[in-house]
Formats: C-alpha cells, structure tokens, sequence
C-alpha cells in the first residue's frame, strides 16, 4: 500500500495543460512532475533538461565545483545523499540513477514503489547522444533532447579537428590512472586533434599505468587531474620529478575537471580547451 | 660459517639484487640500455625511468630494509627476547601516525623536515613507552601486549586523521601507511630518510659492545663498565630515528626485523654485536627481493609490501612464540 504513494499522486493542473498546449496527447503517460537525481551525471542532465519546478532535487555530488561544472547552478536544488530513506520521504515520481554503484538504493526504492530510470556511463560521444534521449524521455522533454543533441552536434562539427597526425596526449590522474581505448575521455581528445597515447599502447578502458610505463610511452601532452585539498599520496605522484621532467617542454598545462567526467554537452568545453592546447603544440 | 664470510656474502646478495629491481620494471627496457642511460644519460626516456624513477626506489629498498633489520636486531638483543620488531610491538604505526599528522596538518608542505620530524617523534613516543612498559628485562608477555595496544591505537588514530582529510583519496592511503610501499617515490624521498636513517644507523652501529655485554646480564654488563642508561637512549633514539625516516617515505612494513635476525641468528653464533650488521644487510636485501617480487607477481596494482613480508613473516612469528612458550616450560 505504501509503494502507491508516489504513483498515485495526481499530475498537476499546470503539467496537464503544458502537455495538451504542447500536443503530446498522444503520450500515454504523462510526464513525472517530481523528479529526484542521484547521479553526478544524471544530475547535470536532469538540470538542463527539465521543465521548470519539475527537478526537485539533485545529488550532493553535483555542488562540487571539481566535480561539476554546473556546481553553481545545483545551489538552486535541494541536495540529496543517495539514501532510500530521504528520497522516499521527498515523495518523487521518478528517480534518476546511473548505471552502477547505488543497486542497494536503486532496489529499494523500487521496493518502495517510486520508478527509477538508471544511466549507463557515457563512454562516447554517441552514448551522451543517447543519454540525453533517455533522460529527456525519462522526463517528458523529448523536443528538448532532440534540441540538445542537435546543437551538440553543431558545436562540435565546429569545434572537431582531425586526430589522425595530432600531438599524442595521456591523461593521468590520482594514483597514475588513465583513460585509454573505449573511453569518454579517448573521444574528448581525438575530436580536440589529439592522439591517445596511453590507448595507443593498449590500454583499453581506465586504469593504472604505472610512472615509468608512461615515461616511456612519452606523450607530448599530459593532462593530470585537478588538485584536491589536504595530502594524499596519490596526488603526490602527480608531483613526481620524472613526470615533471616530462612535462618539462610542453607549452601548456591543461588540468582535467569536471567537464570530463560526465557525458553531457559540456564535454566540449574540454573539448574547446584541449583543442587550443593541441594548436599550441603544432605552433612548437 | 665465517663471519666475515658471511658478510661478503650478504653484501654480495644486496648488491645483486640492487642491480636486479634496477633492470625489471614495466618499461621493460633492455639490460643494455637500462645500464647506459643510468650510467651515460643517454636516451631520454630511458634516463629518465632508469634516474628518477628505478634509481631511488632501489636506494629506498636499501634505507629501509637497513633500518628495519638493524633495529630488530638491536631490540631484541637489549630486550633479550626474539619477538621484538618494530613493525609488531607499534614502533612503526606510530612513526605513521606521527608522518600521516604531519602531512593532514600541512606541516609536512611548509616545513621539509617535518614529515621524517615527526614520524621519528611518534616512533619516539612509542618506543620509549614500550620500554617504559616492558621494563629492563622486557618480558615476551609484557612487550606483546604492549605493543598490539600501541599498534592498534596508532592504526585507529592515523585512519581517523585519513578519514577526516578533505582529500577523497587520503581515505585510501590508510593501506599505504599500514603495509607500506615504494611505488613512485622519489629522490625527494630518498633526501627526506637519509639524514635521519644515517644518524639512526650510527647510533645503533655503537650499541654492539654494549648488547654483547647484556648476554650476561644487566649486573654483569655494569661490571664490564657499560652504562645501561646511556645504552638503552642511544636505543630509543637511533630506533626511531631509522625507523620513522623509513617510514616517513614507505610507510610500515612488518616482519623485516623479525625474519632477518631470526634466520642470521644462528649463523653468528647468537652474539648480538655482530647480528646487528648481518641484520643490517640481511633486510636491506629482503626489502629489495619483496620489492623486486612485487613488481613481478602485480606489476600494475601496486601490491603492498607489507604483504609480502606479512605472508612470510607471520608464521615465523607464531613459531617464535610457540618455541617461547616450550622454553619457559608452559
């Protein structure tokens, strides 16, 4: 009886009239008027995809400006910590989850009756297209999906530049771990121009790779990760003289943030930054 | 065997091994070339793994492994008691303890000396403890006991320090500073240790006379003109000296001072003074052949040391305390 709180709840007058306005009548169920995000990822879609009022909160994750680069735009949402308990009690009608690590949560609160939609990862441009569909289905925003994915790719036709004889770039983050084939991050490089060295020694997936594996394969970019506060030995590889040495010629120092790690439009502002950095690497 | 045959042959194994973890890494560079760019400078890359990279970590191995042969061997001869080591009774957990604040604080980045300062400080705390606690005589029972409270609160306070870090990988680091690694470190490391460890070293190196003298008891040992006070302070100090440098940079690895002097023990005839440079080398080459194993068995992973020497030490140690325990006819 409990689990029928939340599909019980009647849509509101306004969601009513937006869907008729719209002509969506043939929809056979309206759109989720209250909407929670457990996801980094799912998060930053959600908030640039929803109707107005219709995202009622977002995962604490997405306030991190290392994170996120919507960070300032999330302190317009209540946070949430990814508990059942707390999501239950905001009695949404859908929940946004990614793919993995919150199952225990995702099971209970199906256990509980509220609907939840799970995102795969984005691990290339063409998953991001189709996360924007899912989410924007998931919200009844299908027009503004289709409205997103074309003008990503307007701006990214306008920003892409062939990779074939780039620079060869690595990135390399906390504790020595990089992105080589099959990744998010292998298509940020190439439509910036560049190669991924670490995947073009055969590294497939994310990893480690351990120092001086990667001063052998001898990027002419290498791209580390943005510093956290406090110490921890993992980032105090990041300062290791080896990889100083091998920085030592490159004329830029790109760091990775937020706009790497999710696979939403605003990966091509990395895109944007790492096309500069390989431009200037040309110049050499 | 020969003493002094023994000791060409430890140093031979050490120098051995040293030219072994400098030739085998994920590079996979040439024997060839790995020697002309450590020797020559030449070929960028490889300078640069063979320099910065296989070069310190191999002089680290030897630091380390040093210090912890030569401060078990130095504790168990003034304890007279073969379960003494630094890693077991929380000399090493403690020196963590000291190292982990020292970095969280933010000391460590402002003050260079910081990091092995107070890494000695915690190792000094809790072998002066230990000894305060054991007594003279240092009592299996007593030390033991001691020390598995010692290493249990020094383990608990160096992860809360790491849990309330605002860095999302500190959290991670507890294995590092539990179980201890070379993965990655520097000259910047091999500069921080050296001063401390040298001084460790020098401190300890003096104590042999003075443990060989103890063999006969503490009235006997004042008799032959040795002063107890004097000998247990160089102790205390040259121990954590060695040993928090160690683990400043390594973190605490276990068992090293334990496995060495009980395998070197009967090979110089059970006298204290010349176990202590036996141990020395005998850990220096232990440190170096688990550091060389674990590059071999999960070269990507990082598998911790203390593992390694964990897996090989433990039984040992519950033999000891079997073999004790017959001893004292319980």
């Amino acid at each position: 009886m409990r689990g029928s709180v939340g599909r019980s709840r009647p849509i509101s007058l306004f969601a009513a009239l937006a869907l008729c306005l719209a002509g969506a009548a043939a929809q056979a169920t309206p759109p989720p008027a209250r909407v929670a995000s457990i996801n980094l990822c799912t998060d930053q879609l959600a908030m640039m995809l929803a109707a107005p009022g219709q995202l009622i909160s977002v995962s604490m994750l997405v306030r991190d400006t290392r994170l996120s680069p919507l960070a300032q735009n999330a302190r317009a949402y209540p946070v949430n910590h990814g508990q059942a308990e707390e999501l239950f009690l905001m009695a949404p009608d859908l929940v946004l989850a990614g793919r993995y690590g919150a199952q225990a949560t995702v099971d209970m609160l199906r256990r509980l009756g509220i609907a939840v939609v799970q995102v795969a990862p984005a691990r290339s441009f063409d998953d991001i297209r189709a996360n924007i569909r899912t989410v924007g289905t998931a919200l009844g925003r299908k027009a503004e999906a289709e409205a997103m994915i074309a003008r990503f790719d307007a701006d990214l036709a306008a920003l892409a530049r062939d990779p074939a004889t780039g620079p060869r770039a690595a990135v390399y983050a906390a504790g020595g771990y990089t992105s080589g084939r099959g990744t998010l991050i292998q298509d940020i490089l190439s439509a910036a121009g560049l190669r991924n060295a670490t995947a073009e020694a055969g590294r497939k997936g994310g990893g480690r790779v351990p120092l001086e594996l990667l001063v052998t394969i001898a990027p002419d970019l290498v791209i580390r990760a943005q510093r956290y506060g406090g110490a921890s030995r993992a980032e105090n590889m990041l300062d290791h003289p080896a990889l100083a040495a091998l920085m030592a010629d490159q004329p830029v120092h790109p760091r990775s943030d937020g706009t790497y790690i999710c696979g939403t439009p605003l990966v091509l502002r990395a895109v944007a930054e790492l096309a500069d950095a390989a431009r200037a690497l040309e110049a050499r | 065997m020969r003493y002094s045959l023994l000791l060409w042959l430890l140093s031979l194994l050490v120098v051995v091994l040293f030219c072994a973890a400098l030739l085998i890494g994920p590079a996979g560079l040439s024997p060839g070339e790995s020697v002309s760019a450590l020797l020559t400078g030449r070929g960028d890359a490889a300078v640069l793994v063979m320099r910065e990279i296989r070069l310190p970590r191999a002089i680290l191995a030897v630091l380390v492994g040093a210090s912890l042969g030569l401060s078990g061997a130095a504790l168990q001869g003034y304890l007279r008691n073969p379960l003494a080591e630094p890693g077991l009774i929380g000399v090493s957990g403690s020196a963590a303890l000291g190292a982990v604040i020292a970095l969280q604080t933010g000391l460590a980045a402002a003050y260079t000396l910081a990091l092995p300062g107070a890494a000695l400080l915690g190792a000094l705390v809790a072998v002066g403890l230990l000894l305060g606690l054991a007594g003279p005589r240092g009592g299996a029972f007593t030390l033991i006991l001691a020390g598995i409270a010692l290493s249990a609160l020094a383990g608990a306070a160096t992860t809360l320090v790491l849990n309330l870090s605002p860095n999302p990988y500190a959290a991670a680091d507890i294995v590092f500073w539990m179980m201890g690694s070379l993965a990655d470190r520097s000259f910047t490391h091999v500069w921080l240790a050296l001063p401390f460890t040298l001084a460790g070293w020098l401190l300890l190196a003096g104590l042999g006379r003075g443990l060989d003298a103890l063999t006969l008891g503490e009235d006997a040992a004042e008799a032959l003109g040795i002063r107890l006070t004097r000998l247990r302070l160089a102790l205390v100090v040259g121990v954590a000296a060695c040993v928090g440098a160690g683990v400043a940079v390594a973190g605490a690895i276990g068992f090293v001072g334990l496995i060495v002097p009980h395998l070197l023990r009967p090979l110089v005839g059970a006298r204290p003074a010349r176990l202590l440079l036996a141990s020395a080398l005998g850990g220096a080459a232990l440190l170096l052949a688990s550091d060389i194993a674990v590059r071999l068995i999960l070269p990507e992973r990082d598998l911790k040391l203390g593992v390694l020497t964990a897996l090989l030490g433990a039984p040992l140690f519950l033999h000891l305390i079997y073999k004790t325990r017959r001893e004292q006819g319980a």
